[in-house]
């Protein structure tokens, strides 16, 4: 694999290329671009913006990920905080807003981070709680409605445009630089790595590793509640039952296919936000193909099997064995 | 104890058996000889080619060289199971078999009496109860094998084992989780399997056991045989000595005088430090330009007292001091927090990160030490790597190469980098040269003296007692978990180590010198 990859990454973008040229064919308009009331139009601005809520949801993800962990309750999180602004929003300012659900997904964050740091829970039990316990919380809070608002401030997040760029695109964006500051401008990349490459050997090095498990968390609950906002002020509303509905699958697709690895250590935040765009890229094109949205979750499945037997040792060692069988035949 | 008659035929017949790792030698061209009806007992430190000589023999790994006989006929198994077609069977310490599966079930597992494609169980029972009974066990062999104590999920192995034919029996480490009254029962079973022939071979770091079961010993050191005795024959202090020592060289310490150190600044000491059921409670005074070096048999306590020291284990009770101020010691950050540093024996599960670059490896725990906030930057990483790379002589001398890819002894070099880095007061080095190739052992302990002369306090454990005299400027000697003795100066030598560590035949050990 590495043979082939001269650079990290190259992968990644080959593939985007790929799918995006594939979208070009089945849909002639993908690449067109249009300026209206100050906001870009078109296939691919559609694509960024229909990707935020995952490329938002990668962001945290990818740094649990990286310490070994999984976080399956950020589209719960994310139902949770929708379900939040919603309620709030007609009667709050935006500030009020944005604390109070951004704040239930800190909330969330230190509870998964809790259970795996601090008591040890395996990261896929202890999120798994909050992933079936936070649909019914979000359900508790709009009471079993779809509660709608119509909040210009909120609405604006999810509809409106700077220079051009929509607001979701714009604020992901946003967070890719700021969590890249924070983890690369720190010490806490290089730690994180350490910490999911040998917990054991990190701890013994004096890295505190529980409160980097904490950490990724919190800041996973925090990434996914800002989705959560999103989404919500994108359809003026909140529904409980389907906001974010397994798009914490399609958040760990997006890290996988960024090519940061289950079994932690290495990440790529850049990467991981590509590994969205990807998915998304496929969603599109195959809606515009006029295919039936089912051959969506068969595509996806495909691209989740090409990428896991490209990281699976036993594969490569495979392949390996194999690429050798045919040299020595040659 | 049984002494078999002497020309009893050799059942099974290990010639020149090597294996290497890489380029760790594990084994290098080492025999082994088992009689039928005996029980012969396989010994050597951590690391000494034990298990991989085991694993060789029954097809786990495949050897580089070398021949096995059984019963005078070459046999060549390539898996554990055909190892047990043809009569060589082995009992792990973590019994491998099913614990939610019944006595009976594990038993006759693969091996089931059917009818009409159907497992009688009633059959299975009644067989498994008539097995088991040729053991001295009476049990409901219908509970779950997990249900029963350690003991007899050993004695239903064992009776698997035996069961399916098996002519040698390997048992590795049986007694560690045994009690006393279990341990009675295991070796009367022995004894008994013994008799009708069957040969077994015994693996146990525990002396007296050694002694009370066995007919023959057989010890490794670094993957080489040492000897062959007769139990009855063999001193505890020579086969201590075989264990440890190549040979009784009387190299004394060329280091410092008794005289010398006293004058030397305390840089830590442990004042009745210890932890219930870890390590009882030991004084410990570790002075900058000193190597205390730790010496005692595997599971003396050597391990613990290092990781104590760091931190990486809460004491009880004892109060640690560090520069003359008082501390807590609670966790490895607080240990690297008060200048220490530790290198765990287990270095691909404790030590490296396999993943991560030489560089970032070494940088490690001085970005730990310093915190979030003041990341190194790239600069002063690159720096710090290439200084560490070329001062310890790193190979590759590439820092952005993964460390999983280096050798064990540049594995080692990178973690005693890791630690340098932080400018450390006081150095533990749990085993620095195990698995290490020759010529990075030399480097390693060359290196040990060179930080000690440069003012560091070093608390060094080695299984290598000729090493351990050599860089030593006192020796603390383990035994059962407790400092049982402290030499110093003109004291350090290898048959005074011994003679500490065999304590109880001192005058035994005296007299067969004598």
């Amino acid at each position: 694999m590495t043979a082939l990859l001269p650079r990290r990454g190259l992968a990644q973008i080959l593939a985007l290329i790929v799918i995006l040229a594939v979208d070009r064919i089945v849909s002639p308009q993908f690449f067109d671009l249009r300026l209206q009331d100050g906001r870009l139009f078109g296939s691919l601005i559609d694509v960024l913006n229909r990707g935020t809520p995952v490329a938002l949801l990668s962001l945290g993800m990818v740094l649990v990920i990286a310490t070994r962990g999984i976080d399956l309750s950020v589209g719960a999180v994310m139902a949770i905080s929708g379900a939040i602004a919603a309620s709030l929003a007609d009667t709050h300012s935006l500030a009020v807003v944005l604390a109070a659900a951004l704040g239930a997904g800190l909330i969330c964050g230190l509870w998964n981070g809790f259970l795996v740091a601090v008591l040890g829970m395996q990261p896929i039990v202890a999120t798994l709680i909050l992933m079936v316990a936070g649909r019914g919380i979000a359900q508790l809070i709009t009471e079993g409605r779809i509660v709608t608002f119509s909040s210009p401030d909120l609405v604006w997040l999810g509809n409106g445009a700077v220079l051009g760029v929509p607001m979701p695109v714009a604020i992901a964006l946003g967070m890719l630089i700021l969590t890249g500051a924070v983890v690369r401008g720190s010490a806490l990349g290089l730690l994180i790595e350490a910490t999911g490459g040998n917990a054991r050997a990190s701890e013994l090095a004096g890295v505190g590793t529980r409160a980097m498990i904490l950490a990724v968390y919190v800041w996973c609950g925090i990434c996914a509640a800002l989705a959560g906002v999103i989404a919500a002020a994108d359809i003026m509303g909140a529904d409980a039952n389907n906001a974010g509905l397994w798009l914490e699958l399609d958040a760990i697709l997006a890290v996988v296919i960024g090519g940061t690895s289950l079994f932690g250590g290495r990440f790529s935040l850049v990467l991981a936000v590509l590994g969205a765009l990807i998915i998304q890229t496929m969603n599109t094109g195959i809606l515009l193909s006029g295919y039936p949205p089912e051959f969506n979750l068969l595509v996806k499945a495909v691209v989740v099997m090409t990428v896991l037997l490209l990281q699976s040792p036993k594969f490569s060692g495979i392949a390996g064995i194999a690429a050798r069988l045919r040299r020595s035949k040659a | 104890m049984e002494n078999s008659p002497d020309p009893a035929p050799s059942l099974l017949e290990v010639r020149g058996i090597s294996k290497s790792f890489g380029a760790v030698r594990a084994l290098q061209e080492v025999d082994f000889t088992l009689r039928a009806g005996e029980i012969h007992a396989l010994l050597g430190e951590n690391g000494a080619g034990k298990s991989t000589l085991i694993k060789v023999i029954t097809g786990v790994f495949p050897r580089d060289a070398g021949i096995v006989r059984l019963g005078g006929e070459e046999v060549a198994p390539r898996s554990a199971k055909a190892a047990l077609q043809a009569g060589i069977a082995t009992v792990y310490q973590e019994v491998n078999l099913l614990p939610n599966l019944s006595v009976a079930q594990n038993l006759f597992l693969d091996r089931q009496p059917m009818r009409f494609g159907i497992v009688r169980e009633g059959e299975m029972r009644r067989r498994a109860k008539a097995l088991l009974t040729d053991f001295g066990l009476d049990i409901d062999v219908a509970a779950a094998l997990g249900s029963y104590s350690v003991a007899i999920q050993h004695v239903t192995a064992i009776a698997r084992a035996v069961d399916l034919s098996a002519r040698v029996l390997i048992l590795d480490e049986p007694t560690a989780s045994l009690d006393r009254h279990e341990v009675e029962i295991l070796f009367g079973i022995m004894r008994q399997l013994a008799k009708r022939g069957i040969g077994i071979v015994f693996v146990s770091h525990f002396l007296d056991q050694v002694y009370e079961i066995s007919d023959r010993i057989t010890v490794l050191r670094n993957g080489r045989l040492v000897g062959e005795r007769e139990t009855a024959s063999l001193p505890r202090l020579e086969l201590i000595r075989m264990m440890l020592g190549r040979e009784l060289a009387e190299t004394t310490s060329a280091r410092a005088s008794a005289g010398e150190h006293r004058a030397r600044e305390v840089c830590a000491s442990f004042e009745n430090y210890g932890k219930a059921g870890y390590v009882a409670p030991f004084n410990l005074e570790l002075r900058h330009g000193e190597v205390v070096g730790l010496a005692g048999l595997l599971g003396s306590g050597r391990t613990e007292t290092a990781r104590l020291v760091f931190g990486a284990e809460r004491a009880d009770g004892g109060q640690a001091t560090v520069e003359g101020a008082p501390v807590r010691l609670q966790s490895p950050r607080d240990g690297v927090r008060h200048g220490f540093g530790y290198c765990p024996e287990e270095r691909k599960t404790d030590g490296i990160v396999a993943e991560l670059t030489v560089r970032e490896n070494i940088v490690l725990a001085l970005q730990a030490k310093r915190g979030l906030h003041r990341p190194l930057s790239r600069r002063e990483q690159d720096e710090i790597a290439s200084r560490y790379v070329r001062m310890l002589d790193i190979r590759p001398p590439d820092p952005e190469r993964a460390v999983g890819l280096l050798s064990g002894g540049n594995q080692q070099k990178v973690l005693l980098a890791r630690w340098l880095a932080t400018s450390p007061r006081l150095l533990v080095l749990d085993e620095p040269t195990r698995g290490i190739d020759v010529g990075a052992h030399a480097e390693i302990i060359r290196l040990i003296r060179e930080l000690c002369d440069d003012g560091l306090a070093l608390l060094v454990i080695s299984s290598e007692l000729d090493e351990i005299v050599t860089y030593s400027d006192r020796v603390v000697v383990l035994r059962d978990r407790a400092h049982v003795e402290e030499l110093a100066g003109e004291a350090i030598d290898v048959g005074n180590i011994l003679a500490a560590i065999a304590a109880d035949s001192v005058a035994v050990a005296l007299e067969a010198h004598t």
